[in-house]
């Protein structure tokens, strides 16, 4: 491996880190829960891997053991990303609602 | 399919979603459209890389991962649909498993093609390191996130049922459980510095995987139930970074971006948790509480009925209504709705609601359940500004709630103390729903049950609301 494309992704790692602990400073306790919800639906970006895996390993032929760990991280991951996502939108659309009641 | 600098501008443009996505979450009016705008960032990654795969050869490609995404998707979609308000917590941690399951499955699939197929060529020197480096740290927190996240699910359930049987699940962790902890962490980092040497070595690999797990169970097993929400969140900034360093090993910009991005914004989330209910993340993480050594009930108060309350109420002008985890439990949130609309029509009675910050088993739950009820949002009213109206109210309606209004914590003792909680003992008259004199999560006392002016309706929310109604219909 070229030593710039690792330096490239640890610079990539920690700006994003930064970037990360300055995102969010000041949340009300009403939206604790869907951020969390929504923050995890987006760690299963793994899906991206486990999409790029699967295809390698069926275009590997002899990898069948890694083809299967990669079909099991897919459907794990888009349960995550789906759900995730679908999960937050309830909630949020109950606190939406709530507002709209009050005015 | 399209070029590598169009994937590398897909990735950013998700990346770029994901950021205003976590950002608009944050604030109450635009948090729907940030859920949207992380929606769309990961249907950008997802068709992006699924554009950049070369799958014209066969149909097979695509059945398999097609199927997958399906699969997946369907299974995600149901699960969240059918979810009960009360088990979205559950529904949370569940998920937040299956993410970091996802990544550290990813690691090993990539592990293993070295191990199964012969013929590809095992990298060398810094590539060998980075790859095996970062799948060791993938699959640590990975499998971690896994045993930890459905831990917690059992412990926000309280229970599992095995062949009928409830079995509740065990708070344990003595002090002597640390420095274990300390010593499987590191022996997990040896072993991801032996394969390196022995990349091939499946033993290690089993062994890595085997560790994590313990560690997760270990990590979760010693926290008690009222301290869950800040250990799911904290699992979720290790799913994130789970993908992190999944991204290292298949050097892809996206996974790295979004999985610190996750990690870092989750870590900050967890923080602002732990000073909601005035706890140390430390304390939380490596102090048991609650749970295992529970006071003895010495105390015993006379329990009222629903027609004395009904008496009191007619005649308060003001009732603040302080919700708990009771409420959720047995779905009573239209029935406490209908109370308020009945008393402020029938006695010109002001009625409020006061949400503590960590009422039930997540934050903002009391404020999700009362919305589905369409109790108007001006009416609830959050600790800090609630507080100095209590001795002002006439009644204070506790429902389902202990801990959260539990004088103890004034006290410099005990695992409550320091805990922001409501004034409710400053009421002029205190009437608590709740099913026995039994302790909260806290396993502390409340000395609020036997004050003199506390009337006890003992029973099942639904069904004392329903009787107080009755009650107060009939006056």
């Amino acid at each position: 491996m070229d030593p710039t494309i690792l330096i490239g992704s640890i610079t990539l790692f920690v700006m994003s880190i930064f970037l990360g602990f300055e995102l969010i400073t000041k949340v009300p306790a009403t939206l604790h829960t869907p951020l969390m919800s929504g923050a995890n639906a987006i760690s299963g970006i793994s899906i991206v891997g486990a999409l790029l895996g699967a295809n390698v390993a069926y275009e590997g032929g002899d990898t069948v053991v890694s083809g299967i760990l990669a079909f099991l991280a897919l459907v794990l991951a888009m349960i995550n990303v789906v759900g995730g996502f679908a999960v937050t939108n309830r909630m949020l659309n109950m606190i939406a609602g709530k507002k709209r009641g009050g005015q | 399919m399209i070029d590598d600098q169009w994937v590398g501008l897909g990735y950013l443009l998700s990346a770029t979603l994901f950021i205003f996505g976590l950002k608009r979450l944050s604030h109450p009016r635009t948090a729907p459209r940030g859920n949207q705008l992380g929606a769309m960032g990961m249907l950008v990654a997802v068709l992006t890389t699924v554009l950049q795969m070369e799958l014209g050869d066969g149909i097979e490609g695509w059945i398999l991962i097609g199927s997958g995404l399906l699969l997946g998707g369907l299974i995600g979609w149901v699960m969240a649909v059918r979810v009960e308000m009360t088990g979205m917590p559950e529904m949370v941690a569940l998920f937040n498993g299956f993410g970091g399951a996802a990544s550290a499955l990813v690691a090993l699939s990539e592990s293993w093609k070295y191990i199964e197929d012969d013929t590809l060529e095992i990298p060398t020197g810094l590539e060998l390191e980075v790859m095996v480096v970062a799948a060791g740290l993938s699959a640590l927190v990975g499998w971690m996130t896994l045993t930890g996240s459905l831990l917690a699910m059992l412990k926000l359930k309280g229970g599992i049922e095995i062949f009928g049987k409830w079995i509740r699940t065990p708070t344990w962790g003595p002090s002597w459980l640390n420095p274990v902890k300390g010593l499987l962490f590191i022996s997990t980092l040896v072993l991801i510095y032996m394969s390196i040497q022995e990349p091939t070595e499946t033993d290690y690999l089993f062994a890595i995987i085997g560790i994590s797990c313990i560690l997760g169970i270990l990590l979760v097993l010693p926290i008690g139930g009222a301290d869950m929400p800040v250990v799911v969140s904290l699992l979720n900034s290790l799913s994130g970074i789970a993908a992190a360093f999944t991204g290292f090993i298949i050097s892809n910009s996206v996974l790295i971006v979004a999985g610190s991005l996750v990690g870092a914004s989750g870590l900050i989330l967890t923080f602002i948790m732990c000073k909601a209910m005035n706890r140390e993340l430390i304390d939380v993480l490596f102090k048991a509480f609650g749970g295992s050594d529970k006071e003895q009930l010495t105390r015993t108060k006379v329990g009222s009925d629903a027609d004395e309350v009904a008496m009191m109420v007619d005649g308060a002008q003001k009732v603040i209504i302080v919700p708990g985890y009771g409420m959720a439990v047995s779905q009573c949130q239209h029935q406490v709705k209908e109370f308020a609309d009945l008393v402020s029509e029938k006695f010109d009675t002001e009625v409020k609601y006061a949400i503590h910050p960590v009422a039930g088993r997540m934050p903002g739950h009391m404020n999700v359940l009362l919305a589905e009820a369409n109790v108007p949002y001006d009416q609830l009213i959050e600790m800090d500004e609630i507080n100095p109206e209590m001795p002002e109210a006439d009644i204070a309606l506790i429902i389902g709630a202990n801990d959260t209004c539990n004088p103890a914590a004034r006290t410099d003792e005990g695992p409550l103390a320091g805990m922001p909680i409501i004034d409710a003992d400053m009421a002029r008259t205190v009437v608590i729903i709740k099913r026995s004199l039994s302790v909260g999560y806290a396993g502390v006392d409340n000395d609020l049950f036997y004050m003199d002016k506390t009337m006890m309706l003992f029973g099942d929310g639904k069904k004392m609301m329903n009787e107080l109604n009755a009650a107060v219909k009939e006056l």
